[in-house]
């Protein structure tokens, strides 16, 4: 065994991973930790015991993401400090008009519109950015990207809080409804983002990801405006259960990566048209891409694979069954397969290039049709989030 | 079904010299095969979410017509999921899966205890990966340093002597296999489990005969033994609805376009249903109150059902699923639309029944088919966007002697629409179309009465003829005409646009009498004339009107208001559109006995732990397949002249990406790793060959 001594003579680190974890590292996990058991403690009675399970593997997990991917750990603790701050400010749900900062920046559609306004900046800047190949502005998609999604989040965690105002008994999670998913989706779908574009150091992936988040934040824009679909509503009684903290949540971890894939997928088509051309304008290699569509799609895979599992669980429970072929489950079933023969045709027939890439883009519609078009389209157990 | 693409083709050359099993099973276990099925499975999948499966078989006959509707009852397609060959496609799939992993598993259990150590200085060389140093080290040392590092990025490793040098065969991530394995043995397993759960072994007995599939709508007393099954050890998921204050023993396990009873080993008592509802009419909770009871068990279990809380006993797992109607009953006032003056019918009948009644116009069968005594919704028949908490309503069918039959939905309470209040009654021909709603407007007393009234005035000969009259005696006094002998062909006039009025509406009888007066003296004699009509009509109607208000107990002298003039304008647009009606018979609820109905699930899911157990397979083995990567790395050490030649080279086949840059950092663990060495020897001048 190395001592640390032994490192600075070597520059060379041979410390396990725990060991090379940082004071901050463990004082911004304690201090969550400490949070996370005041919180259980606080509201156990508002919690059964799987709830408790719920809120201390997030913090697990939050652990786990932060020291893996050290942004996140400023990102969560700047969240959670807002998030504090915004719930001081707001003992009823009056003050979202009287109070300066939940008016204008912390009330939850205060929040959520400053995200959409951000997404729908951040991604012409990336793009101008690629283009123009300005390092500035390729920094500012990230800063407008981290802004937005700190936005999206912090409007659901507020949101979480409203619900709550409005009577305690209608208090619930904010992933339930068509609305309050598409905020999810584009934020998670940004985080995602972001720490691939930490882990492969490009940007250039940023505005196509955009791409694919202003549509999601069109719809949101247009769903809210046009529907009034933001008005909180109460649950009936097959959503009010803890399942749906796990079930929606790991679901849009998949459908977010699943996203970022057909975005890359486009980025990959454009570029094989004239790869001199655009890898001098600074899209990465043709293998980079190729590799981060497959982590993207492999991320999304495993995540849909249990999200699904949480879903039949959760059925099990709630309907009587596993198992229904309802459409939503027929659907995510398709989605599954789908994605699986992708993989096989990747890692057994070594099938790379321009065919994955427009699968990986098919996949997308695949993907959107099991999350929306089934709402929207046909009729079953599922159609909760009506158009 | 992963084979490794090299070993594919050598598979391929040997085929000539196999046997047809072997070609066969070569088939099952390939690649192409389990990608088409995947594919297949897909496509086939869709259908049954287009089109809405196990739905009662009348509605697909209406959707397909009868050419279509056989077909695509041969071909499964109303229950898609159990179709043969759509099962066949599964089991197909499960088939290749099993085939793949008996052949791949031997041979990744010994990849995963092999260390490669037969590999060359040349072959090393030929890695796109490899990295060559030369330094001061004694091969010890440097064997010491690289077993050092290969140990620090998590290898294994093992030694082999190869005379004039020393490889050291390191490899990482072999767990990488398992997750190969994990993933489509879990596969099987969860198809395994959902065979178990699903309705084959149902299907089997019925198509043996075994079974009968009952398609009545009997009592289950009535039910004979050959569409029954005896509480037993298979899996099955049915449905009851079980009235409050009634019981059962029994659920169906609906089949096709009929079920088939499943007997149960406890008796479900329902003492007590609640409902609870939002403002928005959502409802908040519902939950029943059961009392189980049954051979098994000693005491009776007292317990509160609740969604997503199900109840498990003995294997047996029950579920508040759904509630309804548990037959109430209804007291209703049936209103004649022929103009006969008849006395309303008071009718007392009970949700899901149906009776005869002897009518005027002949006799009609009364099916009440709904009840619901809270509706939350947009006001019907409105553009209206806000949801209004419209109170009871109920919906029946009335079919005639020759069988067609028309359904309605009507409300209780008569609904606020721009400040007048209207009863509400939907009309359809079919179940397919949305219901069209005719507004009634309510009196002062918030009575049908009053407008019922009206129209039976209107409709009837003689009642009609009286109102003409003394509404023509009005408009001839008001007009200045003095001429008794007139009234009579004044009146008729009245009359006649009066009945063109209540089946045209106002506008057909405006341009009516333009047409009527062409040609007939001077400008200013027409427009008299057409005055003149107008008010003959008007005047008849408010005579009709007034008698209607009489027998709805209004006081006839009364000082009309805006309101009562509002009413009769309403009552006036009205009453056109009940010529579409279709049934001369209009249903007011009066008042009402609730008794709701609890609908539970009842499920016996032996599979489920099987499936529970493949699913934990399958995460397990996903996580280990894509976040575990299998690599390895080979040391190659010997003496060059003096000096100390280390080649180092690695693989990893599924992401070779990452695996170079990995490559990469551990090249400069080594090149750090032999500096440092150097250094506490005090020998310098390593560097890269």
């Amino acid at each position: 065994m190395s001592t640390p001594q032994e490192t600075m003579a070597v520059g060379f680190d041979e410390r396990g991973f725990l060991r090379r974890l940082s004071a901050f590292d463990w004082i911004w996990a304690l201090v969550f930790l400490a949070a996370t058991i005041y919180a259980s403690v606080t509201f156990a009675p508002w919690m059964d015991r799987y709830e408790q399970g719920i809120l201390y593997l997030s913090w697990a997990t939050l652990v786990g993401v932060g020291w893996m991917w050290k942004p996140a750990r400023i990102f969560s603790a700047a969240l959670a400090l807002v998030a504090l701050f915004a719930v001081a400010r707001y003992p009823d749900l009056a003050a979202a008009q009287s109070d300066f900062f939940l008016n204008y920046l912390l009330s939850s559609q205060a929040a959520i519109m400053w995200m959409c306004a951000l997404f729908l900046a951040a991604t012409p800047v990336y793009f101008a950015g690629l283009l123009l190949r300005s390092e500035f502005l390729n920094k500012l998609g990230t800063a407008l990207t981290w802004l937005a999604s700190g936005a999206g989040f912090l409007g659901l965690l507020v949101r979480w809080w409203e619900s709550y105002l409005i009577a305690p008994e209608v208090g619930r999670i904010p992933v339930t409804n068509l609305y309050e998913v598409f905020v999810l989706f584009a934020f998670t779908t940004a985080l995602i983002y972001l720490y691939y574009e930490h882990r492969y150091k490009t940007r250039a992936m940023g505005g196509f990801v955009g791409l694919i988040i202003s549509a999601s934040i069109g719809f949101l824009l247009w769903y809210h405006f046009a529907q009034g679909a933001h008005e909180i509503e109460p649950l009936i009684p097959a959503l009010q259960s803890w399942w749906m903290k796990i079930h929606v949540p790991t679901n849009f971890v998949a459908y977010g990566a699943f996203a970022i894939a057909a975005m890359i997928g486009v980025a990959y088509v454009i570029q094989a048209r004239n790869p001199q051309k655009w890898q001098e304008r600074g899209l990465p290699s043709a293998e980079v891409m190729d590799d981060l569509m497959y982590k993207n799609i492999a991320l999304g895979f495993a995540f849909f694979t249990i999200a699904t599992i949480l879903g039949a669980l959760w059925a099990a429970e709630a309907w009587g069954g596993y198992w229904s072929w309802d459409p939503k489950e027929t659907w995510s079933l398709i989605t599954w397969l789908n994605y699986a023969a992708w993989l096989h045709l990747r890692f057994t027939k070594g099938w790379r290039g321009v065919p994955m890439a427009w699968w990986a883009i098919i996949g997308l519609f695949v993907v959107t049709f099991t999350f929306l078009g089934v709402n929207i389209f046909l009729s079953g157990l599922h159609s909760y989030g009506e158009l | 079904m992963a084979s490794v693409s090299q070993e594919a083709g050598a598979v391929g050359r040997k085929r000539q010299t196999r046997s047809t099993s072997a070609i066969l099973l070569n088939f099952l276990g390939s690649m192409n095969l389990a990608i088409t099925l995947l594919v297949a499975i897909c496509i086939a999948s869709v259908i049954g979410t287009v089109v809405q499966q196990n739905q009662p078989y009348e509605d697909y006959l209406s959707k397909f017509g009868p050419f279509w509707f056989p077909i695509f009852d041969n071909l499964g397609l109303y229950d898609v999921y159990s179709a043969m060959w759509y099962l066949a496609m599964l089991a197909f799939l499960v088939v290749s899966v099993s085939v793949c992993l008996a052949r791949q598993t031997p041979g990744m259990l010994r990849e995963m205890g092999k260390f490669r150590e037969h590999q060359q200085e040349r072959s090393l060389r030929a890695f796109s990966n490899h990295r060559e140093w030369r330094t001061t080290l004694s091969p010890d040392e440097v064997e010491t340093v690289a077993a050092r590092a290969l140990k620090h990025n998590g290898m294994r490793m093992r030694r082999k002597d190869r005379g004039d040098a020393v490889l050291l065969a390191g490899m990482a991530g072999s767990s990488n296999r398992i997750g190969y394995i994990l993933t489509h043995l879990a596969i099987v397993v969860i198809c395994v489990g959902g065979l178990v759960d699903g309705n084959l072994m149902l299907k089997y007995r019925e198509w043996t005969g075994d079974l009968t599939l009952e398609t009545r709508n009997i009592p289950v007393s009535q039910i004979g033994d050959e569409s029954r099954i005896p509480p037993g050890r298979g899996s099955f998921r049915g449905m009851v609805n079980i009235p409050e204050g009634a019981a059962a023993r029994v659920v169906f396990l609906p089949l096709r376009d009929g079920y088939i009873v499943q007997e149960l080993p406890f008796r479900i008592e329902v003492e007590e249903f609640r409902v609870e509802h939002w403002d928005t009419g959502e409802p908040s909770l519902f939950e029943s109150d059961l009392i189980i009871t049954g051979s098994g068990i000693d005491e009776p279990i007292h317990h509160t059902l609740r969604v997503n809380h199900p109840l498990i006993i003995d294997g047996y797992a029950i579920y508040q699923s759904s509630f309804g109607d548990g037959g109430s009953t209804l007291n209703l006032r049936g209103w004649s639309l022929l103009g006969d003056g008849a006395e309303p019918l008071n009718i007392e009948q009970k949700v899901s029944s149906r009776e005869q009644i002897e009518f005027a116009d002949g006799s009609l069968t009364l099916e009440l088919t709904e009840f619901e005594t809270f509706n939350t919704r947009r006001v019907p028949g409105t553009e209206s966007r806000e949801m209004e908490e419209l109170g009871p309503s109920f919906e029946y069918r009335l079919r005639g002697t020759d069988g067609s039959a028309r359904e309605f939905h009507n409300y209780m309470r008569p609904v606020d629409i721009d400040g007048r209040k209207f009863f509400l009654s939907g009309m359809r021909t079919t179940p397919q179309e949305p219901f069209r709603y005719l507004h009634l407007p309510a009196d002062r007393n918030d009575r049908p009465d009053t407008f019922l009234f009206f129209h039976d005035a209107l409709s009837s000969e003689q009642r009609l003829r009286d109102a003409s009259e003394r509404g023509a005696r009005v408009a001839m006094r008001e007009f200045g005409l003095d001429q008794e002998e007139l009234v009579p062909q004044v009146a008729a006039t009245g009359r006649e646009l009066a009945r063109q009025l209540l089946d045209e509406g106002l506008g057909s009888v405006m341009t009516e009498l333009e047409s009527r007066m062409a040609g007939q003296g001077e400008e200013e004699t027409r427009q008299s004339l057409v005055m003149f009509s107008r008010l003959v009509l008007e005047r008849t109607l408010w005579e009709a009107f007034t008698d209607a208000r009489t027998a709805a107990g209004d006081d006839p002298e009364r000082e009309l208001g805006e309101s009562d003039q509002v009413f009769f304008q309403d009552a006036l647009s009205t009453i056109p559109a009940l010529a579409e009606y279709g049934v001369p018979l209009f249903l007011e609820l009066d008042s009402y006995n609730h008794r709701q109905a609890t609908g539970l699930q009842i499920a016996r899911a032996p599979g489920a732990n099987i499936v529970y157990f493949g699913s934990a397979l399958l995460v397990a083995g996903i996580l280990l397949l894509f976040y575990v990567s299998h690599r390895r790395v080979w040391c190659w050490i010997r003496s060059d002249g003096g000096r100390t030649m280390l080649l180092v080279a690695g693989a990893n086949q599924r992401d070779p990406l990452s695996f170079e840059r990995k490559f990469g950092v551990l090249g400069e663990e080594f090149d750090k790793r032999l500096k440092a060495a150097e250094s506490t020897t005090g020998r310098h001048g390593s560097g890269d060959a």
